[in-house]
This record gives C-alpha cells, sequence and structure tokens, in this order.
C-alpha cells in the first residue's frame, strides 16, 4: 500500500479521486459526533455538562499523538529512502499535529479551570504536551530555515526523529508521576472504564478528527507537489529563453 | 427557563463549555480554510504556467 502509493504520479491520481468522498464523510461524521456529544451524551455525574468538553478535547489529544507520529515515520522514511513523497507528507502533517495540539490545550485549560480550578499547571502531562507543541513549531521552523530545501527538511527530519522520545513520556505520564490530569480511560490494559453512552460519542468525534486530518493531510500534499511542478516548468522557462526577463520567476512560497 | 435555555446554559458551565468548542473549531476550520484555499491558488497558477508556456 505504501510502496504503491509512494509514487508521486500515482499519489496524485488516487488521491485526487479520495479527496472529496474523504473531505465529505469527515463533515459528515463530525456532525454526528458533535449531535451525540452536545445532544445525546448524558451530564458526568460529578463534572455536570462541563464533561461535554471532552469530546473537543481528548479526540484532540489523539490527533496530536498520531499526527507526531505521521511525521515521524515520514521523516524516517525520508532520511532512510530519501523518498521526496515522505519529506512533503511529514511537512503536510506537522502544521495539522500543531493545530490538534494548540486545540488540546486551550479546551483543556477550558476544563481545568471549573474542574481543578486552575487555567493551568506545570504537571507532568500538561508540560509534555506543551513540549509536543513547541516540538512542531520546531520542525515546523526548521524544515523553512535553509535557502536550500533539501537541507532544512533534513535538519528537521532529524529533530522530528529525536522528539519521538516525548510520545511515551505523554502517554504514560499520568501513570509515572502524581499528574493533576486524569488517568486514560479508553486506550488502556483491560478495556476502556468510562461509560459507553460518553464512549461512544467519543470514538464517533475521534474518528471525525482522523478523518479531517487525513482530508487536510491529502489536500496539503498534493500542494506542495503542484508547488514543486509550479516551480519546474518556471525553472524550465527559464532556462530555454535565457535572454528574456523572467517576471514570475521566483518559487511559489512554501 | 426554556428547555433551549436551559441546554444553552451548559448547566452552569457555559462559559467554559461553549468557549471550548468554538476554539476547536476556530482552529480546525482555520486551517482547513487556509488549507483548501493555497490548494487552489496553486492549481490557478499552474493553470497559468501551461496555458501560456511561451510568456514565461
Amino acid at each position: 500500500m505504501l510502496t504503491r502509493l509512494a509514487n508521486p504520479a500515482r499519489f496524485m491520481r488516487i488521491s485526487g479521486v479520495v479527496l472529496v468522498p474523504l473531505g465529505l464523510a469527515a463533515v459528515a461524521v463530525l456532525a454526528i459526533g458533535l449531535y451525540l456529544a452536545l445532544f445525546v451524551a448524558p451530564p458526568d455525574y460529578q463534572q455536570g455538562e462541563s464533561v461535554r468538553i471532552m469530546f473537543v478535547h481528548v479526540p484532540a489529544a489523539w490527533l496530536a499523538l498520531f499526527a507526531y507520529l505521521v511525521v515521524a515515520m515520514a521523516s524516517a522514511l525520508a532520511l532512510v529512502w530519501k523518498h521526496p513523497l515522505a519529506e512533503i507528507a511529514a511537512q503536510a502533517a506537522a502544521p495539522l499535529g500543531a493545530a490538534f495540539t494548540f486545540v488540546c490545550l486551550v479546551t483543556g485549560s477550558l476544563w481545568g479551570k471549573p474542574m481543578w480550578g486552575t487555567w493551568w499547571a506545570w504537571d507532568a502531562r500538561m508540560t509534555s504536551v506543551l513540549v509536543l507543541f513547541f516540538l512542531y513549531l520546531g520542525y515546523i521552523a526548521l524544515a523553512n530555515a535553509f535557502d536550500d530545501m533539501a537541507r532544512g527538511a533534513r535538519a528537521a527530519s532529524v529533530l522530528a526523529l529525536v522528539g519521538v522520545v516525548n510520545l511515551p513520556i505523554i502517554k504514560f505520564s499520568v501513570d509515572w508521576w502524581n499528574t493533576l490530569h486524569q488517568a486514560d480511560s479508553v486506550f488502556r490494559m483491560g478495556g476502556p472504564t468510562i461509560d459507553p453512552s460518553m464512549l461512544w460519542p467519543l470514538l464517533i468525534m475521534g474518528l471525525g478528527y482522523l478523518l479531517l486530518f487525513k482530508t487536510l493531510l491529502l489536500i496539503r500534499m498534493r500542494t506542495a507537489l503542484n508547488e514543486a511542478k509550479a516551480r519546474a516548468l518556471r525553472l524550465a522557462a527559464s532556462t530555454r529563453h535565457p535572454a528574456e526577463p523572467v517576471p514570475d520567476a521566483t518559487p511559489v512560497l512554501r | 427557563m426554556s428547555s433551549f435555555q436551559s441546554w444553552a446554559n451548559m448547566g452552569g458551565y457555559a462559559a467554559f463549555v461553549w468557549p471550548a468548542y468554538a476554539a476547536a473549531f476556530v482552529v480546525l476550520g482555520g486551517i482547513a480554510v487556509q488549507s483548501w484555499r493555497r490548494y487552489r491558488a496553486t492549481l490557478r497558477d499552474l493553470e497559468r504556467l501551461q496555458r501560456s508556456p511561451r510568456q514565461r
């Protein structure tokens, strides 16, 4: 699957077919998820209606971690096999991961204030997720910091791989340290402890976020490939007529 | 209080629940719109380049 898709021309063909259905599925699943989250799921016996923040907060955390895995695995593929699509995938996923991490932090803060009495605490879970956010920003900055795009991509890939160490820290922070943050209640040994009436809306919101991530990932990868094609066309045109000035020869901003 | 009002009140947590949903909507919707617009821009750019190759 991965190797068959790992050809830019074939990727453009397949992603072009998949893009619209995937986007429509994302919108539909998110609509169902929001309906369940806001109207169907019951209030929590301790937290009351504030528990509804969970349905936008927890899936954002899942996607923050998942997107980082995508960035890191694509970076590894780029470093070892030097495949151009891998770098494009990593750089397309990073801003999406940063967005999900930001949503996770903001909604968590809005949940923490009424439930814990504080917007923020420097506990292990929150601090490690903040570090994840900065890793994303560092990756994006580094990838765009060099005039030579290949050099920037290589440096950013190394950073992405080093940053993988943060993922288990985030995941197990609530077990390893005493955190204000509660322990996992969905993806844990022995199965979920959360009630099904809340688990289902949560999983559907998670699926909606995942479909949104995949749709935007394809769009951003296609954008990057289009930009590369435009650069190649401009370069070819300018070498064919070297005497003529090329008005639009600046590469498209990445 | 009507049933809509009591729903919108979120058991007294409206000041936290709605900003959380709004933040998620604005950030994720924002990056979706930005991604789509940039994608459309590259399509227009490519079309322009391929239509008039000699001018470029």
